[in-house]
């Protein structure tokens, strides 16, 4: 980790789960505007790879924009500029020779409100392989199809129904549909900003025991308001507050033994 | 730490540390009238003691609820969550230095012959001492003071230095006289209650390092009992 970026708040020592795993992603000194508005301010991080990783913060504290820029969904926002740098691999991701669709697909996102296409289950998960060309034929494309779905714990659920809209699931299975979608174009890293806020707690308990399943393979980032759910769920946390990463740890210490009075009056529920 | 957003919040952790400190004050009364009663073997007044043992265990199971009932409604985090686990931990202990005092008393019962002054003088002294550092262990809570329980730890060896010399004088005692060998053998298990009982508030200590810096602490403690390694001079004398 940059030690320089951290001048300005907290230097903890570097966490475990960040020693023991690969890098992933890797920012520093990002700052982010959304036309006068300072929206992240010096931000450095790194990302682990097979591990999941929890950002945590009140609304607007920078957190969601952050998760937004790792794969560039900012771009949209005509206002939005960023400065530092964040790399994909060692990659720059703001790179100009990189495509911001081949970005997008091996960096997939799942949204809070569960957006399936309005097609059949097996169209939503087919659609992407298809557009990338990831499938040789028919035969392989619904391997493809039925393996995501497996993998996202839904295809107990809806293989006698393939073929009816996705919009006709339940909030949950709709919910896992999206992550059977993002998995499906074999991503590297899952983006997830509040996946279970629009859930109940059965359907959000499947949605973490999902995350748990498929943390082995991917690179997974998840923004959360609930701090019992980035404490379940997560190996790493960082929390977030006026756009300032005041404090990165292993999740199993920031919870019990914060460092900073910022977190521990956040998590221990003394400021929103 | 400033105030939680949900008041009955900062209620419930606020009643769950005056129950604390009541249950504190029960304790040390306690210890203070067993000692009292088996020194001046006062049977009525160790009657009492024994009797009141029961309202400690029951704040015990109070606090244990209370609680229980916090981690199940407001899921506490960081220092809030170390708070609620060493009350039940120091709960625990003030429920076995109950216990203890409690054995004093009844030993009250136990002595047929007059103890003599000397010995007597001592065990107040070890029941002052360790009443003094339950005392002192229990403002270190109320205050959240970290070095005051510090202080309260490294302590605990002038009882431990005491109860050594205690431990001695009772084996002169009953080598010189068989007939003293009942009344020295209940004394040596009160003098053994009350080091017990400092160690008990060492482990308060202990908690109350944990609640106010978030990890163990790693010190050994310096421990100057050196009864269990003491050998008896019977062979010697005969």
């Amino acid at each position: 980790m940059n030690d320089m970026s951290f001048k300005t708040v907290f230097t903890p020592p570097e966490p475990l789960a960040i020693k023991s795993h690969p890098h992933k992603i890797v920012a520093k000194n990002v700052d982010v505007y959304y036309g006068e508005k300072h929206a992240i301010h010096n931000l450095s991080i790194t990302i682990p790879d097979k591990a999941v990783s929890a950002l945590i913060g009140p609304s607007g504290c920078g957190k969601s924009t952050f998760l937004r820029s790792i794969n560039r969904m900012n771009d949209t926002i005509p206002s939005c500029r960023i400065t530092g740098t964040i790399t994909f691999d060692g990659q720059s991701i703001y790179d100009k020779a990189v495509d911001v669709v081949d970005l997008r697909a091996r960096i997939g996102m799942v949204f809070q409100k569960p957006n399936p296409f309005p097609k059949s289950i097996f169209e939503n998960v087919a659609y992407g392989p298809r557009i990338h060309g990831l499938a040789k034929d028919k035969t392989d494309l619904e391997r493809i199809v039925t393996e995501s779905l497996k993998r996202a714990s839904l295809w107990e659920e809806v293989k006698d129904r393939l073929s009816h809209p996705g919009t006709g699931l339940s909030g949950g299975q709709q919910q896992r549909l999206c992550i059977a979608r993002a998995i499906a174009v074999d991503p590297e890293v899952i983006l997830m900003d509040e996946p279970c806020s629009a859930l109940d707690p059965i359907a959000t308990a499947r949605i973490e025991e999902l995350i748990h399943d498929i943390k082995e393979k991917y690179c997974i980032v998840i923004v959360t308001h609930s701090m019992q759910q980035a404490a379940r769920v997560s190996d790493l946390t960082a929390f977030f507050h006026l756009g300032i990463l005041v404090e990165v740890g292993d999740t199993d210490v920031l919870f019990t033994n914060p460092q900073d009075k910022r977190t521990q009056d956040y998590i221990t529920g003394r400021f929103g | 730490m400033s105030d939680h957003i949900v008041k009955a919040y900062d209620n419930d952790l606020s009643s769950l540390k005056s129950m604390l400190s009541e249950m504190g004050g029960k304790a040390e009364e306690q210890l203070a009238l067993s000692i009292d009663a088996l020194v001046r073997r006062d049977t009525k007044l160790a009657d009492s003691v024994i009797l009141a043992d029961e309202v400690l265990d029951e704040m015990e199971t109070a606090i244990e609820e209370k609680a229980v009932l916090i981690i199940a409604k407001r899921q506490p985090m960081a220092k809030d969550l170390r708070n609620v686990m060493v009350a039940v931990r120091i709960a625990a202990d003030m429920e076995r230095i109950g216990d203890l005092a409690k054995n004093i008393a009844k030993r009250a019962h136990a002595i047929d012959s007059a103890i003599p002054r000397r010995l007597a003088t001592g065990l107040e002294r070890m029941g002052q001492l360790s009443q003094n550092q339950l005392k002192l262990v229990l403002d270190a809570f109320a205050a959240d003071d970290s070095k005051r329980a510090m202080d309260v730890w490294r302590h605990d060896d002038d009882i431990d230095a005491l109860y050594n010399s205690i431990f001695r004088e009772l084996l002169t005692y009953m080598m010189e006289d068989p007939r003293m060998i009942s009344a020295c053998t209940h004394l040596l298990f009160a003098a053994k209650n009350i080091e017990r009982i400092g160690d008990h508030a060492t482990n308060i200590a202990e908690n109350i390092y944990y609640l106010v810096n978030g990890e163990m602490l790693k010190e050994q403690r310096p421990k100057k009992d050196k009864t269990s390694t003491t050998p008896f001079a019977f062979a010697d004398k005969a």
